[in-house]
Parts: C-alpha cells; structure tokens; sequence
C-alpha cells in the first residue's frame, strides 16, 4: 500500500480493470509481493487468526439476526428457537458464543506479542494505538452481544455495567438514563444495544482496514526487533507468510472446535439461561472471562468513581504505552530485565482474571488491589525507568545476521 | 524448525507462568474463610458424556414417564412441544406416540368464527402444558415460591466447585453440572443436621445451591413411577431417569453437536497435517 | 509452481493438490449450514396442517382460510357454476387439466385451492374477471370457478394444497 506499485496485472482483461481502478495491483502489493521479514515466529499468525475470527463473527451475527427478536418479550425465546428449532441453529449460536471467546483469546495473544516484541515503538505507534482502538470496540460489542440473549447475566451485567456511568459527577444519572432510554435496563436499552451491536462489528472492520494499511506502510516487526535494512531480510507475503497463516488458522480452529462442540457452555455462565427477571438478582454477578481482570481493578478500588477511573484506567494507559516505554530496544530478547517483567505482567493479569471471578471480600480484595497496583506501577514506573537503567544485549546486525546466527547455533 | 524452537520457548515461559499462578492460587480458597461446607453435589456417570457420549433412549423414555406424572403437576416446560418427542437424537419415540401422547391433553385454541376461545386434543406442534396459567397464580399455589420452568434447569443450574478445578474441565470435557446438580438435588432430601431447621413448609436438602431449605417437598418416593421396561422402580433411579431427560430438554441437539464435532475436527487436523507439510516445503529453501 | 515444466507431477505438486483439495471440500461443507439455516425451521414445518369444518360454506360462498402463510380458497359451488364448467373444454386452456381432477370424490362441489395467483404471487379477487372464478387485479389473469387460468398472463392454474376429508365435515389442509 506505500510506494508506487511497479505491478502491471498481465492478462489483458485484468490489466483493463486496474488501468481503471487498481485494485488489482493494490491486493497484489498487499497480500502477494509485500516482503514480510523472514524471521518472523508463529506469535505472528495471530493477525491472520483474528481476521478470520472477525469474518467468523460476521457471518454468523448476521445469520442469527435472521432468527432473532430484539424484544424482551421475545428475545429469550427467540434464541431457544435458534438452539432447538432453526436449521443449525445450534451450531451458528454456538459459533457466534463461542467464537466471541476466541476472538478474546486471540487478540490478548496479539496484545501480548506486540508488548513482549515492542511493537509499538516507532514507527509503529499508530499501528499500536489503532489496535488499542479495535480492542475497546470488541470490548463494547461483547458487552452489547452479550445483553441480546436476554438471560439474568445479560440483563444484570447491563444493568452493572451502564451504572458505571452514575459514577460521573453531576451529569452521571442523566447520562444512565439517556443510555436506557427509561429508568431501568429495559426494552428500549435492547433495542439499541441490538442496533449497536449490528453497527459496532463493521465499524471494527474499518478501523482493522486502517491497521492494516498502517502495518503495510511500516512493514511488520519482527522477534529481533530490528528493523528491514534490504531485500535479503524479507520473504514475499505469498506464499510464505500465507501458507504459515493457513497453517495457524487451522490450528486455531481445531482448539475452537474443541470447545464449541465438546463444551460450549464452559467460556458462558449457567445464569444466562435463565429468563432476565428485573426483580431478582443473581447470587454472584461475574462478566464474561475477557472482562474479569478489569472487573477485578474496578472493585479493588473502594470509591465509586475511583473505581471506573481505574478501569477505563487500565486501558487508557495502553494508548500512551509507546511513550512510557523509554528503551530503544524493541525485542524482549534482548532485554534481559524487561523479559522477567513482562512475564510478570502476565501472571498479574491473569491473576487479576481469576480475582475478577470471585466473590468481592476478604483475601481477594486485598490481592485485587496489590494486582491492580502493579499493573499500574508497571507501566507506569517500571517501563519508564527500565529503558534507563537496563543494560540491553547487543542486538543483531540484521535480520539476516540474526537468521544466519541463528542456524548456525544448530 | 527454528520457528517453532522459539515460539516453544515463550510457550514454555507461558507455561511456566500459568503454573505459578496456579501454585499461587491454590492457596486461594483458604482466604475464602466464611465459605463454610457449600451444597453436596457429587460427579455422575452419564451415557451422554464425553465426545463420543450419546443420550440412552430408553432412560429418556423413563425420565419423561417421571417428567410427566410427578413433575409437571407442578413445574411448566414452555419450548419443548410434544413434536420433540419424535426429534432425532431424542427419547426415539415415534411421531405416531408422540401424537398419541399430545392427543391425551386439552389445548385451549381460537377465537373461531363466533369469536369464542374453544378447547382442543393436543397436536404434535402444541408444546407441553402448564400447570398453572401464569407465574403469580403458580406462586400463590406455592406460598410464594416459583417452581421454576424446567426447559433448561439441565443447563441454568450448577454447583460452584470453588478452587481451580475449573482449569481442567476443558481437558476431561466435563459438561454435566447441569444433570449432576438435578440428581444430587432430587437424591438430598436428608434429616437436617444438627443445629440446623427450616422454617415452615421449607424442607432442608444437603444439596441445594441457594441455602440449605428448599421449598420442593421431596417429589419422589419409590414405586411412585412404574417402568414399563423393568428397571427398577427406586428414587435413585427416578432421579437419574429425569435428570438425563432434562439434560436433553436442555440441549436437544446434544448428539447432532457432538457428531458433526466429531468429523469436523478429525477434517481439521487432517487440513492442518497437510498445511503444516506444504508450509515446510515452501520454506524449505529459504532460510528462516 | 503451477507451470512447473516436469513432465509427471512430482511429490511436490501432489502435496500442494491434496492441501487445495482438502481444504476446497471444506470450504465447500462448511458452507451448506449457513445456506441451510435458511430453510423452514422444525416449528414451522410442524405447523404445517389446517384443520377446517367445511360444513358451514354455503352454495355460491368462497371461505378463504389461511395455510402456510398463505390464503387458501374453499369454495361451494352452486349447481349452475358446475353446469358451465362441465361445458368447458378443458384441453383448450392454457394448463389443461379436468375439474374433476381437481376435487375430491363425493365432494366434486367443493373446491379447494390455494389463492396465489401463479402470475407473480397476488391474491385474486373470488366471483370476479370473465368467467365468473377469479380475477387478479395485478396483471389481469382471468380463473374459472375451478380456478384454472383461461386468460391473462398467468402460465398455470390455482394448485390445488394437498388436502383429505378427516370426516365429512372437516377437512384437513396439509
């Protein structure tokens, strides 16, 4: 997408259509000639898998519109008519349910790939800060997905969760209101979280297109962290990267078929499957897995508003993450002190994850908020200070340098 | 090679870091003081199981007859309709004894021509009746309590297990808290320990997820039911027919799942076999 | 590698055939539920019968009573409209097909037809057009009072729904 294409298509007819509009030449420089560094390890197929899961999603959200009732009458009902009476109604909820849970998966995998590899150092933070956009878009769609079911979690995590807006001083109840469209989590809500859960997809998809146009002018990172110096250090995209994508994805889809057609009900919550019943709350409120770690800062914090200021927190600092990080270095190869840290921050989250799940007293509090400080401190104090004090190993030449050393060692 | 070596040493690191936080965390539970001892809910065998599990029809038909006569005096099953009966991968009765089985109800149907409501034998497309008419006359009947609807109690019911044991359910593909719940509630009807009562009409149950009284008097008592096959007529038995029977009203399409799953998968790793030898090729002479 | 110059195919190009096979079947499969979920699902198939107590349409009445979704005409006809259409030369229509192939046994005054115009889908008006049947205002098709097409655009007659007396009074649609 950078540059001026030297490609001419070489059948006649396609070469009309591009001398017109050079989509052909703009999807053969994209996905055919566009050099891709030789050196990049399977961490790198996570892009491609998320295209997929966001096609996957599509798809399947769109089939089970068909079928679907946005009304709280109905919508229960509706989705049981999908389970048990539509043609592979099963399968298409399953897959969309499921498939939310693997988009998740897949994209804390890229996340964290961009976090270990340093990715969004430059020039790479816009790529960065786009991805972080997409994150918060998928977050708001699996929100608004999840409410459409119409079951206690959906109506009481809806309820929970658009209160987070009363936090805001002065002009937080009436911006609660304006969300429900009434003085409760009600039909109106449905309705527009349905329409918003419709628009939100593609919206993702506009801004991957920019992600991806971003990651076509900057070309790719890669695990040394260096960047493309010639030829020599890159493989056309097709068919090296594209086979090694493929090669991904199938895995993928073996790990999602696993869990949607051995234990669909394992990433969902058994409450879900009662009606929504506005006048009984569930004993133990949890959102779905990919929010528990920061459902778990939101309660560390004992203050109301403090509360939704670290969360949203929490992701806030993730845009900004280009600048905390001073070192020049990318790869946490190199970075003997960072590595150790960034694990940490692994085990932190996932700490969190599972601190998000249990019931908010006692011991987890106390755990939840030594977790949700570190996260903080981490990126706010350690990545600041690390890129002074670290000492980095020499890194390589080249990526070639670093291949050929590589397999020399063997 | 070489790629797959370094992505094995961030998946070992990984590794590494979900067994720390699993030795971390097995500590967990303790910090949990007031957790007391939860409901007793104890793990079944279960014919429908596992990727290969299938429902036992015959169980099935028992659990229904149970459904049927103790059961549904009681609790609605609004979406299952009477044309499930016959559905594949169900209770396998035929669509002649699912239509002799709706005929036995009454359907109030209309308006007719004369505007008047009329009553009707049940088809096949009318789905299982109601005891009561609404949820506020059942709650009347009841002092209060709901009986809940039983289309999905297989699947909307299930006993917190505490700890991590959650970790492994993906591996062992265990999916049957629903079925284990209902039987461990439906076989807990137990003398109240000491120190422990229940006020009026409430009935203590050793397995019960919401507190220890229950408002379900304890349905089933042996020789209730008659089995027309032989098997044997005890609670235990009853209990673990109907359970089964509502996993099924759960998740009517369990079998069709596990099968397609079963040929989708083994088609996937064959794709993903071959994908991995044309990817070698390919990059066979490049060095990476 | 598709122009490789060897003359039979090497262990290579076998390789890259089975994977593209392998995974154009799939594609392939994967395909057919989503086309599929868009068939009649299992309720609305089992919603597929009427029962209707015909005893009550008088001579010379048309009763329209829904099935499937869709009108269903049941219509008495009187002594006088049976005359004219026994008159009628059958194999001179458009779709030639007798009235009595189009009734049932003992009740050849009752017909039953489903009120689609074969044109493009309109409901046609009863007791209207040329001759005295059906006239759909849409095109202009003109049906006798065995609703078979005599003039206008549509190519076919009003089909007749599967259908059985389940007693003498009632009859089943379905």
């Amino acid at each position: 997408m950078s540059g001026h294409s030297t490609y001419t298509p070489s059948n006649g007819f396609t070469r009309w259509i591009d001398e017109r509009l050079p989509i052909i030449r703009l999807s053969y420089d994209s996905f055919v000639a566009y050099p891709t560094p030789r050196n990049l390890n399977y961490w790198w197929t996570f892009g491609g898998i998320l295209s997929m899961m966001l096609v996957v999603q599509l798809i399947t959200g769109i089939v089970l519109v068909m079928h679907y009732t946005p009304n709280t009458a109905m919508a229960f009902a509706s989705v049981e008519h999908i389970m048990r009476d539509v043609n592979w109604g099963w399968l298409m909820r399953y897959m969309h349910a499921n498939g939310a849970s693997m988009f998740f998966i897949a994209v804390y995998i890229h996340i964290l790939r961009g976090m270990y590899y340093g990715s969004y150092k430059a020039p790479r933070e816009i790529l960065w800060i786009l991805g972080v956009v997409i994150f918060l878009l998928m977050m708001a769609t699996a929100f608004m997905g999840y409410v459409l079911p119409w079951g206690q979690m959906s109506f009481w995590g809806a309820t929970v969760i658009t209160n987070l807006f009363s936090a805001i001083p002065v002009i937080g109840d009436p911006i609660v209101i304006w969300l429900w469209g009434g003085f409760s989590v009600d039909n109106p809500t449905l309705n527009r979280f349905f329409s918003l859960h419709y628009l939100l997809p593609f919206v993702i998809a506009a801004v991957v297109a920019l992600h991806v146009w971003a990651l076509h002018v900057v070309g790719q990172n890669n695990p040394a962290g260096v960047e493309v110096k010639s030829e020599q250090d890159t493989v056309a995209f097709t068919p090296y990267a594209t086979l090694k994508d493929s090669f991904g994805m199938a895995v993928f889809l073996v790990f999602f078929c696993w869990f949607l057609f051995y234990t669909p009900n394992y990433m969902g919550h058994p409450d879900n499957y009662i009606e929504a019943n506005p006048m009984v709350t569930p004993a133990h409120i949890v959102p779905e897995w990919y929010f528990l770690p920061f459902y778990a800062i939101l309660r560390s914090v004992p203050d109301k508003l403090g509360g939704v200021i670290a969360m949203f927190g929490a992701i806030a600092v993730l845009f900004v993450l280009p600048w905390l990080d001073t070192s020049k270095v990318k790869s946490a190869r190199y970075r003997p002190l960072f590595k150790q840290f960034f694990w940490i921050l692994v085990i932190v989250g996932c700490g969190l994850g599972y601190l998000g799940s249990q019931p908010a007293e006692g011991g987890y509090v106390i755990a939840s908020r030594i977790l949700t400080a570190w996260y903080f401190f981490h990126f706010l104090v350690i990545l600041p200070v690390l890129g002074l004090v670290e000492k980095p190993k020499p890194v390589p030449e080249s990526i070639m340098a670093d291949v050929l050393a590589k397999n020399a060692a063997h | 090679m070489t790629m797959i070596l370094s992505g094995s040493k961030l998946g070992r690191a990984v590794g590494a870091a979900l067994l720390a936080m699993g030795l971390g965390f097995a500590a967990a539970p303790a910090m949990a003081s007031e957790a007391a001892h939860g409901p007793k809910v104890e793990m079944q065998s279960w014919s429908f199981a596992g990727p290969f599990g299938r429902f036992d029809k015959g169980q099935l038909q028992r659990g229904y007859k149970v459904y049927k006569e103790v059961c549904a005096s009681c609790h609605s099953m609004k979406l299952v309709a009477y044309r499930n009966l016959a559905d594949q991968g169900g209770p396998g009765f035929t669509l002649d004894q699912a239509k002799a089985l709706a005929a036995e109800i009454k359907v109030k149907d209309g308006p007719n021509d004369a505007g008047e409501m009329f009553e009707r034998a049940g088809r096949t497309s009318d789905r299982f009746p109601s005891p009561f008419a609404n949820d506020e006359a059942a709650r009347a009947g009841f002092g209060g309590a709901l009986p809940p609807d039983l289309s999905l109690i297989g699947k909307n019911r299930a006993a917190h297990r505490g700890g991590l044991s959650f970790m492994a359910d993906p591996f062992t593909l265990y999916a049957e808290a629903g079925p284990d719940y209902v039987y461990n509630l439906l076989t807990g009807y137990v003398d109240a320990p000491h120190g422990v009562t229940c006020d009026g009409a409430l009935q203590y149950n050793q397995s019960f997820i919401s507190g220890s009284c229950i408002a379900m008097p304890n349905p089933l008592s042996e020789g209730m039911v008659t089995y027309d096959d032989g098997t044997k007529a005890t609670v235990e038995q009853y209990a673990r027919d109907v359970a089964a029977f509502l996993m099924w009203t759960a998740e009517p399409k369990l079998e069709a799942r596990k099968s397609t799953g079963l040929k989708v998968i083994l088609f996937l790793i064959v794709l993903s076999g071959l994908l991995y030898l044309t990817k070698r090729k390919i990059w066979a002479n490049v060095a990476h | 590698m598709a122009t490789m110059d060897t003359a039979e195919p090497s262990r290579r190009d076998f390789l890259y055939i089975a994977t593209g096979a392998v995974a154009a079947v799939g594609a392939a499969a994967a395909v057919w539920p989503f086309v599929d979920q868009m068939n009649p699902d299992a309720s609305a198939l089992a919603l597929a019968s009427t029962e209707v107590d015909v005893s009550a349409v008088a001579p010379g009445q048309i009763v329209t009573v829904k099935w499937r979704g869709k009108p269903v005409f049941i219509r008495n006809r009187t002594p006088d409209e049976m005359k004219k259409l026994a008159a009628m030369d059958a194999k001179s229509l458009k779709d030639p097909e007798s009235d009595e192939a189009r009734v049932k046994k003992g009740h050849e005054n009752l017909l039953v037809v489903v009120g689609v115009c074969t044109h493009l889908g309109c409901v046609p008006l009863g007791h209207a057009g040329d001759f005295d049947g059906w006239f759909c205002p849409c095109h202009g098709s003109h049906y006798d009072a065995s609703g078979r097409i005599v003039q206008g655009p549509a190519p076919a007659n009003l089909p007749v729904p599967p259908y059985e007396y389940v007693s003498d009074k009632v009859v089943k649609i379905g």
